[in-house]
């Protein structure tokens, strides 16, 4: 039994480091450069916790087999060893500690930066179970809304119509479109319950929560019609509140703002 | 303890009365055994709920006729429908939490043991005790009811975060009467986790024998005290967070709902509240409830690693001092769970950095774990093989906090499977190990007859390879950005090569389940025909082993036991027989350190 028990364990340890390198390769594009910095903050990690993986099931495996009942033997009496103990506790703090740390890097990019004034704002706001995307169209101004003013078909943010400002906003469904390779911040809300933004070719999500306005900052570097799911539960429709993420060169990114705002 | 008044009052006979004796038992070992069977029952059932789920992720067209007869509208025609599947989510989680990973090694093993294991004749408060099991068993009752209601059961996840949960069946069906149950339930259980911690603390700084310090306490005892501290601090913050809930709910306040809401088209009437006020408080208890379901584990695990290494456990001082750092630091973790919440950006590098200082105590017991065994002399009993997979588990599921508890992996893992691989690993299958373990090594004392070994190891390697095969796939489904609580993947073209993954996962949670009926064999034909159990099989030191299987009414025969000797002086030089039971006379050279 110990040598089947070890054996089992030595076998899913094989095993796991095999899935996870199989299912690192199946990980969607990366198209920012954010991305590509949590992708191998990910890949750091997962090469320090995996010698950890492989060291500490390796050795529970070994033990067992070495240290199997046998006639005769009798066991050591030790009750601990304080270098071991207290050297143990101090690498392994160190080298986790240091992953957090490392990680705060990472971090600090996404969230302790403003955006360029030049960038580019959209306002996204989650529903039961779609989310409506808005540009301030040429005025660079959001117009005020109002709930009171919802209105599925002709209003679904509820602009105010006599704002100035909201008179050129622009709302689409579902299609969050940017222009590759210039800042864009996103502003997310949500109508109802709370959404969760997630954009797997940028490595970020971000809950959207009623009653607040979240920023949420990237670059996308790669042209291309990507997909955005809903990460945060909101009700029976929560799979199926399924958005695009187009990236689009600049002309044509105006183009398709001039097409969606004729509409 | 000792005066002659205390003692005269100890000296009780069991109540003849069958309901006294039996039902509403005053007696901690019949209510550590009533809790048991309470998370028996609670298992069977989520169990059930994860094979659902599980079927629908990796069969969504087929058609499931039995199901449709049992829940013609949830799952009507025979296709189970997306809220009847968040349904079974919500349920499976809140049943596994609550009232398996909860009551068992707390309730259960804890009740029964841990006043034993100190010497003394009952808990501090038995009627206090009564009482919590009945109260914890009126919240299942309660829980169970919420299936049965118009819209069935809540669909808003374990953690039931609002507004979805605050709103009302216009959210979503099931969040009509099927939540107000859920959280009256969760409220009750509250009370009874309450009323079963203020009793653990109380008995064990209070009704220690003589001669058992502190330092003398087995290591299941100071996981069962500190479990009981994380209960006291945390459960009356759920309890409160609950109360608002409800109030929000039927009351009209509005605690947890912010203004300007419309939902499916309707204004809502609520303004001023905060969503993520009910995440901090969710969690301020949800991450200590994570540690009181795998302290105990934690204890067994140490107890039963020295028994069977026939060694003392390795660095008894720095494993207890782990217990409480891991108590203490799991009171400012709880913001891991909310890196993407909208908590501010500077909080939320506060709550990484301490996240991952948490994993030190957790490494300093994994290497401890191994030292116990490193030159030892391994008995693979059933026990002893459960507690070694334990140790496995643990290192596979924490080593996946790591990544989760740096924000910055965390923007994209959060919310995905590998955050349902990692909790699983650890706090799912690692606890339940911890507790198969206890169940073998314990069954002897609590029912007077042995478990078949062949069957239990059976039992282990089966389970033990297959829940690997359930969870750690997941981590892959996880790292390709499968979100968690999706009713089904195929709409997104980046989960396209998902299927095989779910499919094994599926097949090896039909294989786990069912390696479960040998353990239900085993339980009923040891409880029936077992081998009459000896006082002490284990070559054990701890207390329960110095009296008879089962014990008697009061614990032990006649005087209250004295302790002589730390709890695990295995293979001691000099000594006679391979281990030196607490309760030996003192040696002539007494050995430092006990
Ligand atoms: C090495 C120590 C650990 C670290 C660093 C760690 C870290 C984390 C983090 C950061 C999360 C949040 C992930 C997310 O939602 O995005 C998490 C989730 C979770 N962890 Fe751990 N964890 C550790 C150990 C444990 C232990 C010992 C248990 C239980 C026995 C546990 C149980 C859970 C549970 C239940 C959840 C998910 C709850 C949910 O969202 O439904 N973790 N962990
Ligand atoms: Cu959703
Ligand atoms: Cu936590």
């Amino acid at each position: 039994m110990v040598f089947l028990l070890a054996m089992s364990i030595w076998l899913v340890t094989a095993i796991s480091v095999w899935l996870l390198i199989d299912a690192k390769g199946q990980m969607p594009v990366a198209i920012s450069d954010l991305a590509r910095s949590i992708d191998s903050q990910f890949m750091f990690t997962l090469v320090i916790t995996g010698v950890v993986f492989v060291l500490a099931q390796g050795l529970l495996g070994w033990f067992i087999l070495k240290y199997r009942d046998r006639p005769g033997a009798r066991a050591r009496f030790v009750e601990g060893n304080t270098t071991v103990e207290i050297g143990g506790a101090v690498v392994i703090g160190i080298i986790f500690v240091g992953l957090a740390v490392a990680a705060q890097n990472v971090w600090a990019r996404l969230h302790l930066n403003e955006g360029p004034a030049d960038q580019v704002v959209v306002e996204i706001t989650g529903e039961q179970f779609a989310w409506n995307i808005r540009y301030p169209g040429p005025d660079g101004q959001f117009g005020r809304t109002l709930p009171e003013l919802y209105d599925a078909t002709n209003n679904p943010m509820g602009i105010v119509p006599d704002d100035p400002a909201g008179q050129d906003d622009i709302v689409v469904l579902n299609t969050l479109a940017v222009p590759v390779n210039r800042p864009v911040e996103l502003r997310l809300g949500s109508k109802d319950v709370l959404h969760g933004f997630f954009m797997p070719v940028l490595r970020i999500k971000q809950d959207t929560v009623p009653g607040m306005r979240i920023p949420l900052r990237f670059v996308a570097e790669e042209t291309g019609n990507y997909e955005i799911a809903c990460a945060e539960l909101c009700g029976l429709g929560h799979y199926r509140m399924r958005g695009f993420l187009q990236v689009m060169e600049e002309p044509e990114f105006r183009s398709w703002l001039v097409e969606q705002a004729a509409q | 303890m000792s005066t002659v008044h205390e003692h005269a009052a100890h000296v009780h006979v069991p109540p003849d009365n069958f309901m006294a004796r039996w039902v509403f038992s005053k007696d901690h070992k019949v209510i550590g055994i009533q809790y048991w069977c309470l998370a028996l029952a609670a298992v069977l059932v989520g169990m059930v709920l994860s094979l659902i789920i599980r079927a629908q992720l990796a069969f969504p067209t087929h058609n499931f006729e039995l199901l449709s007869k049992i829940f013609p509208n949830g799952v009507a025609g025979g296709a189970i429908a997306p809220e009847f599947y968040l349904s079974m989510v919500t349920m499976h989680g809140t049943i596994m939490v609550f009232f398996v990973l909860t009551t068992a090694p707390m309730g259960g093993f804890g009740n029964y043991m841990l006043p034993i294991q100190i010497g003394a004749r009952d808990m501090a408060f038995p009627t206090l005790n009564m009482l919590s099991f009945w109260v914890t068993f009126a919240g299942f009752l309660v829980i169970m009811a919420a299936f049965f209601v118009e819209g069935g059961a809540p669909l808003g996840g374990w953690t039931a975060y609002p507004p979805l949960s605050a709103l009302g069946v216009i959210a979503s069906p099931g969040q009509g009467t099927g939540m107000n149950l859920w959280i009256v339930s969760i409220a009750i259980f509250c009370v009874g986790s309450l009323l079963g911690a203020l009793n653990f603390i109380a008995t064990t700084l209070g009704l220690r024998t003589k001669g058992m310090s502190l330092m003398r306490m087995p290591l299941t005892v100071w996981a069962w005290f500190t479990t009981a501290v994380l209960a006291l601090l945390s459960f009356p913050v759920l309890l409160g967070a609950g109360i608002l809930l409800l109030l929000d709910r039927n009351a009209g306040t509005s605690f947890f709902i912010p203004g300007g809401l419309v939902v499916a088209g309707e204004q809502i009437d609520h303004r001023g509240g905060s969503p993520i006020l009910w995440q901090h408080l969710f969690w301020f208890f949800g991450h200590p409830e994570v540690y009181i379901a795998i302290l105990p584990g934690m204890g067994a695990t140490s107890h039963i690693l020295a028994t069977f290494a026939r060694k003392p456990v390795f660095g008894y001082r720095a494993m207890v001092f782990a217990i409480f750092a891991i108590g203490l630091l799991g009171f400012f973790v709880w913001g891991h769970h909310m890196f993407v919440s909208g908590m501010s950006p500077y909080t939320g590098l506060a709550f990484s950095l301490v996240t991952l200082a948490i994993g030190v105590p957790s490494a300093i017991k994994t290497i401890n774990w191994l030292g116990t065994l490193w030159g030892g002399r391994i008995r693979p009993t059933t026990a002893m093989l459960w507690s070694l997979g334990f140790v496995s588990l643990f290192v596979s599921g924490g080593l996946g906090g790591i990544f989760l508890g740096q924000n910055a992996v965390d923007l994209y893992l959060h919310d995905t499977y590998f955050v349902v691989g990692h909790f699983h690993l650890i706090m799912g299958v690692a606890a339940i190990f911890g507790m198969f373990a206890a169940t073998y090594y314990w069954f002897p004392k609590m029912f007077g007859r042995l478990l078949n070994e062949k069957m239990g190891k059976l039992h282990f390697i089966l389970t033990f390879i297959g829940v690997n095969l359930i969870f750690i796939p997941m981590h892959g489904l996880g790292m390709i950005g499968h979100p968690r609580r999706y009713y089904d993947g195929s709409l997104y073209q980046f989960l396209g090569g998902t299927d095989g993954l779910h499919t094994l996962i599926t097949w090896a949670a039909f294989f786990t389940v069912t390696a479960q009926l040998v353990f239900l064999i085993n339980l009923v034909w040891g409880w029936s025909k077992g081998e009459r159990a000896p006082d002490n099989p284990w070559d054990s030191t701890s207390l329960e082993w110095a009296t008879t299987s089962p014990p008697p009414f009061e614990n032990f025969e006649g005087d209250e036991p004295e302790v002589h000797h730390g709890p695990y002086e295995y293979s001691l030089p000099g000594s006679a027989r391979d281990y030196v039971m607490q309760t030996d006379a003192p040696s002539r050279a007494p050995a430092q350190g006990g």
